[in-house]
């Protein structure tokens, strides 16, 4: 199943698509796919896979701490493959969320290639942006993978258009301007955004999802973001069940707990 | 006038702020709306004469310039008897070279409409300036400054303050420069509408690596002035230390078309290069992508950031300015290392030959002209961006030359 696949199954049933997010390598190599492997079980459509990097400029502290405690317990690119397989071997659609530098020290055509026979999905790139995309779309041509690039509250409709002219499977809009991290309310900008991606898309004829991330922690929020949007996306609420938890096996009863109360947001929205 | 249509004529950047392959906006959709207005914003106010009238005010009045030019005669005899030629930014206000930028970027803030500026800083001298900058004008000010830097550069965090700056001590990663840069970021995404984020070096994405040498290129501009007046001639070699490069690039500029003279950028080479702890990204680095731009950095096989060391705190970062590379990369200008042990063992001749105490940054531009100078011999004119003053560095030099009295040293 595509991405697009996922988007077009959750509309067919009425309701917004579920993605979560979950680095690689956290808390363990094994505990990250057990978590995913969790999270589709319970009712996640997509997952997104991060690539734990150095310096992940757009995280927030809970993602931080994630992707510090895999980068000290050694994941490395390899290992990003390894648990991308493993993921998808369930049949749910798996991108790999990534800082670019990763990416273009791995070289871009040689990362599509391992990307694509690993099974994974595509790419969400939140530092790399189409103006700078050229070598990343051609390959993702060539491999067939999806390249999901972000929108912003900032964004203006000209960048907008440009943005989701070069997205494949869906387009990420951020729903606030800050890092990422649970937030207590969903900003009231995001609507609105959404609208307006929407509307853009719409007038170039192409039929893309729009899915929202940023902030969403909780079956409330997720069933207020599905009322608008075609896909909601969650990432640090997962990592916190995992945090907080005392073992490994706590930590995957919260994420399932989490990803069924998720599920049960999505569709109670519309 | 200060940005003069030199710059504007010089070959890079592009339209899209590339440096030849260099450079470029790797940065999220969040800040590319901003980032635009900056680049329009700049474009239109180089080309006000209220905006550059004004600049050019405060960088005479306020910060001190034109800098002096001081021929160091007793500190040349020990670079082979070459003539050396110290252009003294160390005597700006603040008291280093990061004034020439923060003032034209505060400037910018307020035309913008916005109200509160942050940056990121290494030493605490952008900082400083930053702080300082925003005082007089009646902006905010948020600095993030790595925990370790925090410590050893302790006098500037208390300036900062005294300033009316909040600074804010970065505990993740790797607690220095590079991380601080990173939570300047952060806080940027988030409060852009009313924040312009003072970035202090010649990096970061488009239009960042262009608009902060314009407005350092000053430095090259005025030595090369001055270099005419005291000797007839061009020097042979114009030198400086290299971090973001923010210094370098504002004293190579003006003299990048003069083919005759030879530039120079002085790393951190740390314990050396060999030793792998060292931040000498062009001597060491591979092409890659941090901080909005393509350029060199020191990164592992699977690209994600190394750890850097120098003594230096200013210089102790895995990036290089995306100008610097493509000044590598062309052979234009030329990039060696400088040890810590060599670093500081020009700071101390300094001292005692010259009385002046220059910043540990600085003193990698002084052990490279030391090296340069026996080179080139004693026919040899050499120009040293001196770009700050050492006050702050007096804790770890005192502790490095085991200056302390007893019971206080480390």
């Amino acid at each position: 199943m595509s991405v697009k696949d996922a988007y077009d199954k959750a509309r067919a049933e009425n309701r917004a698509a579920l993605v979560g997010y979950l680095p690689a390598g956290f808390p363990t190599f094994d505990g990250a796919v057990e978590a995913a492997k969790t999270m589709v079980d319970a009712g996640c459509d997509v997952i997104e896979i991060g690539l734990p990097y150095t310096d992940p400029m757009m995280d927030g502290p809970t993602i931080q701490d994630a992707v510090h405690r895999a980068l000290v317990g050694g994941v490395r690119v390899a290992d990003v493959f390894r648990t991308v397989e493993a993921v998808a071997a369930t049949g749910a659609p798996t991108l790999v969320m990534t800082y670019w530098n990763p990416v273009d020290r791995h070289g871009v055509g040689a990362f599509a290639r391992d990307l694509a026979s690993a099974g994974g999905a595509g790419l969400i790139t939140p530092d790399l942006t189409p103006e700078e995309g050229g070598e990343w779309v051609e390959a993702a041509d060539e491999h067939g993978l999806d390249r999901v690039f972000l929108v912003a509250l900032s964004s203006t409709d000209e960048r907008i258009e440009t943005v989701t002219g070069a997205c494949r499977g869906f387009v990420y809009a951020a729903s606030l301007m800050g890092v990422t991290g649970a937030r207590t309310a969903v900003d009231t900008g995001a609507p609105r955004l959404v609208e307006r991606t929407r509307e853009i898309i719409d007038r170039s004829g192409r039929d893309l999802p729009v899915g929202l991330g940023l902030g969403v922690g909780n079956g409330a929020q997720a069933a207020e973001v599905a009322g608008f949007a075609d896909g909601v996306i969650v990432g640090s609420a997962f990592i916190r069940r995992l945090l907080d938890a005392p073992d490994l096996a706590t930590g995957l009863a919260g994420v399932r707990a989490l990803t069924t109360e998720l599920a049960e947001g999505v569709r109670k929205g519309r | 006038m200060t940005i003069d249509s030199a710059a504007r004529a010089a070959a890079v950047p592009d339209a899209t702020g590339h440096f030849g392959r260099f450079g470029g906006r790797f940065a999220p959709e969040a800040l590319m709306a901003a980032l635009d207005e900056l680049t329009r914003e700049f474009e239109t106010a180089k080309n006000d004469p209220a905006f550059t009238a004004e600049l050019d005010d405060l960088l005479a009045n306020y910060a001190g310039r034109p800098s002096l030019l001081t021929e160091a005669k007793r500190f040349g005899e020990h670079a082979g008897g070459a003539r050396v030629l110290l252009k003294r930014e160390d005597l700006n206000h603040t008291g280093s070279h990061k004034i020439n930028n923060v003032l034209g970027q505060a400037l910018l803030t307020r035309r913008m409409g916005k109200t509160r500026v942050i940056a990121e800083t290494g030493a605490g001298q952008h900082g400083v300036a930053t702080a300082t900058a925003a005082a007089l004008l009646g902006l905010d000010c948020t600095v993030y400054m790595g925990e370790v830097d925090t410590e050893r550069q302790a006098l500037n965090v208390a300036r900062m303050r005294m300033l009316g700056a909040e600074v804010i001590p970065v505990r993740t990663g790797s607690r220095t420069l590079k991380d601080a840069c990173n939570e300047a970021f952060r806080d940027w995404v988030a409060s852009v509408e009313d924040t312009h984020y003072c970035i202090g070096s010649v990096m970061g994405p488009h239009p960042f690596p262009m608009m902060v040498r314009d407005f350092q290129r000053i430095i090259g501009v005025e030595a090369r002035r001055q270099c005419l007046e005291l000797t007839g001639k061009l020097p042979d070699a114009v030198v400086a230390c290299v971090g973001g490069g923010s210094n370098a690039i504002g004293m190579f500029h003006a003299f990048v078309p003069d083919e005759t003279v030879r530039l120079y950028g002085f790393e951190a080479g740390g314990d050396g290069v060999g030793s792998g702890k060292h931040a000498a990204t062009l001597v060491g680095g591979s092409l890659g992508v941090i901080h909005g731009m393509r350029t060199y950095l020191l990164q592992d096989d699977d690209g994600q950031t190394m750890e850097t060391h120098s003594i230096s705190a200013g210089l102790d970062y895995p990036g290089v300015g995306p100008e610097h590379s493509w000044l590598h990369d062309s052979g234009r200008a030329e990039y060696r290392e400088i040890t810590d042990a060599e670093a500081m063992e020009a700071f101390s001749l300094l001292c005692r030959t010259e009385g002046i105490i220059p910043a540990i940054e600085s003193a990698h531009a002084l052990a490279g002209a030391l090296k340069v100078g026996k080179e080139l011999g004693p026919d040899a004119t050499i120009a040293v961006c001196l770009s700050g003053r050492g006050d702050k560095d007096m804790h770890t030099a005192a502790s490095f030359f085991g200056l302390m009295p007893e019971g206080e040293a480390q």
